[in-house]
């Protein structure tokens, strides 16, 4: 009878050890999952340094040779091994210039018409098929350009473009060549299409993050549904709507595919439209593989860190803008 | 006044028409693209198209080596990017939700989420091309999961954040550490969103052609050997369509239309498994 107490004294000791040995386990796996969690987060960061670093001492070796020509002269020659960078920027801006002039507005009245005028029962459907469009990925847009639309415009835009401005001072400069179908013109068409759901799908996220009280209020004074939109909904959305559409300049300045079909790849800055040219982006797809000497790979590369250096200072600016209208929201 | 109010009529009116316009032209040129894509596509599609390997110019054949290429590829870059991803935004949402880390992650996360992908395929033809000396399906599969990550990460933080504070107090109050909470709790509670942003991130990297380019480079062979060139879907569409031959460009299409129901169906399975909009 008396051994009792000493074996329950026992057991409550073992339980004793075995609960700090768990608890220590516990520990020890808390700290593990916490350090991985924060080694991951940090990894996030690692990837974009890697990729600045890894660009700049790869095109170190073109940047060395040219210095600050590279990045305004014409000339690529990969036989004498002259490499300028200023037609591949050109064409990215301009090709990027047009994709936006049309892409923008042709985004923000459908915004427009979603929130303010689309009957509720079509605002779910059609919003879906925007989101799913952005999805689809750019070779699709790329074939299509190549095989229907660059032949369709060289029958018929084309033309008409040439007739109706050739006459014209400075336009005509604008639309000067032959009818080629590939060029500058039908890849800023192609980016159009390309950033169009992207653009639309921010606007109309951010217009309905307008109050209503606010909208109601305008409408309730008699303003024209127009009136709401331009002197409410557009105030109140300005900041999201910028970052918006930097996000989808974004994207057409870096994209690949969509451009490398139809653009021609000539490395030369002209100042029609119609003229076939390059982009930063077209130029490494075509090229990269086919680039034979140290030189031209590296200044290839060293196209890729311009695109590198305009893309990310613009996606920063457009997630600025957007976190600024976050926080505006709470 | 009554001109006033005409005129403001008349503006409403015209603007109004020009947003319908808008809208159909855009949706229109869309249906344009989508059309051509299925009409092209399925008069090019067959079972060889599934069954043979990509032919020589000038004789039939299929697409099955890209196919089984962009299948491993993906699946080894989902295996490679999502864990990373997952516990990056494990602990923006858990454990570094205030901190001056957590917004730095967020806000370079958010810009690769949307950096030019053939940026990201220089990157690791500089890391792994370059020093291991030739092209391989597995570099191709690395430069894939850099673009899985930040998708993975957003969607992990977003959905994360979205579970109540309180079931995770409930469980700490009982004594469960902190790990366990966020794997019995948190990632249960979150479990359909994370899968989600798995499938956005396998629908996003299964077009991808910039990235794979210069990578995994191209094969007009069938093999399983990841440490060799590897052809994958997107990179073959690309050489075909750019041929001048009329078989390759019908594999071209019926390739492009692969992807694109790939793509499709993923986007749709992942938006009614969240039951809502995300990214």
């Amino acid at each position: 009878m008396v051994d009792i107490p000493i074996q329950a004294g026992v057991v409550a000791a073992a339980e004793d050890i075995s609960r700090a040995k768990s608890l220590s386990r516990l520990r020890s796996t808390d700290a593990i999952f916490r350090a991985m969690t924060l080694t991951a987060a940090i990894a996030v960061l690692l990837i974009l340094g890697g990729v600045f670093v890894s660009l700049a001492s790869g095109a170190a070796p073109a940047l060395r040779t040219f210095g600050l020509r590279f990045l305004y002269t014409e000339v690529w020659n990969p036989v004498t091994d002259q490499f300028g960078a200023i037609a591949p920027i050109y064409g990215t801006l301009v090709t990027s210039f047009i994709a936006m002039l049309i892409a923008v507005p042709v985004g923000l009245l459908i915004a427009m018409f979603l929130t303010e005028l689309c009957p509720m029962w079509l605002r779910r459907p059609i919003g879906i098929a925007i989101e799913l469009l952005a999805g689809i990925p750019s070779i699709i847009y790329g074939i299509w350009g190549l095989f229907i639309f660059a032949p369709f415009l060289q029958r018929t835009l084309q033309p008409a473009l040439i007739e109706t401005f050739g006459n014209v001072p400075i336009l005509s400069s604008l639309f000067a060549g032959p009818p080629y179908g590939i060029g500058m013109l039908t890849a800023g068409l192609i980016l159009a299409i390309m950033v169009l759901p992207f653009i639309t799908s921010i606007s109309r996220d951010v217009f309905e993050a307008t109050p209503p009280v606010l909208k109601e209020a305008a409408y309730g004074v008699g303003c024209t549904t127009w009136e709401v939109v331009r002197y409410v909904v557009v105030p109140f959305a300005r900041v999201g709507v910028i970052g918006g559409v930097m996000l989808g300049l974004g994207r057409a300045l870096g994209e690949t595919m969509a451009v490398t079909f139809v653009i021609g790849n000539a490395h030369r800055v002209s100042a029609s439209l119609l003229a076939p040219g390059t982009t930063i982006s077209a130029s490494i797809a075509n090229e990269f593989t086919e680039a034979v000497g140290d030189l031209y790979t590296s200044a290839l590369i060293a196209l890729g860190l311009i695109l590198f250096f305009i893309t990310f200072i613009v996606l920063a600016i457009a997630r600025y803008m957007l976190l600024r209208l976050e926080r505006r929201l709470g | 006044m009554p001109q006033l109010y005409a005129m403001r009529r008349a503006r409403n009116t015209i603007l109004m028409t020009l947003s319908v316009a808008a809208t159909v032209v855009g949706l229109g040129w869309l249906v344009l693209v989508l059309g051509a894509l299925l009409w092209n596509g399925f008069t090019s599609l067959s079972v060889q198209v599934f069954t043979e390997m990509t032919p020589p110019p000038g004789s039939a054949g299929g697409l099955l080596n890209p196919i089984v290429g962009s299948l491993m590829m993906t699946a080894i870059a989902v295996a490679i990017g999502t864990p990373v991803g997952i516990l990056a935004g494990t602990y923006m949402a858990e454990y570094g939700k205030y901190t001056n880390l957590t917004m730095v992650v967020r806000f370079i996360n958010d810009i690769l989420l949307s950096a030019p992908s053939i940026v990201v395929g220089l990157f690791i033809y500089e890391v792994m091309v370059r020093p291991m000396g030739h092209f391989s399906g597995f570099a191709g599969a690395v430069a894939l999961a850099v673009i899985v990550v930040p998708v993975v990460v957003r969607t992990t933080e977003d959905m994360l954040i979205l579970v109540p504070k309180e079931l995770r107090e409930a469980a700490t109050a009982l004594g469960v550490p902190r790990s366990h909470v966020i794997a019995h709790v948190s990632y249960r509670a979150a479990r359909a969103g994370i899968i989600t942003g798995i499938l956005l991130a396998i629908a996003r990297i299964s077009g991808e052609t910039a990235p794979l380019l210069f990578t995994a480079l191209n094969n007009q062979f069938f093999t399983l050997d990841m440490n060799a060139p590897m052809s994958s879907l997107p990179a073959v569409i690309f050489q075909f369509a750019m041929s001048p031959y009329h078989d390759w460009q019908n594999l071209a299409w019926a390739g492009a239309l692969i992807i694109t129901f790939a793509v499709l169906a993923l986007s749709i399975a992942a938006r009614s498994l969240a039951g809502r909009k995300v990214v």
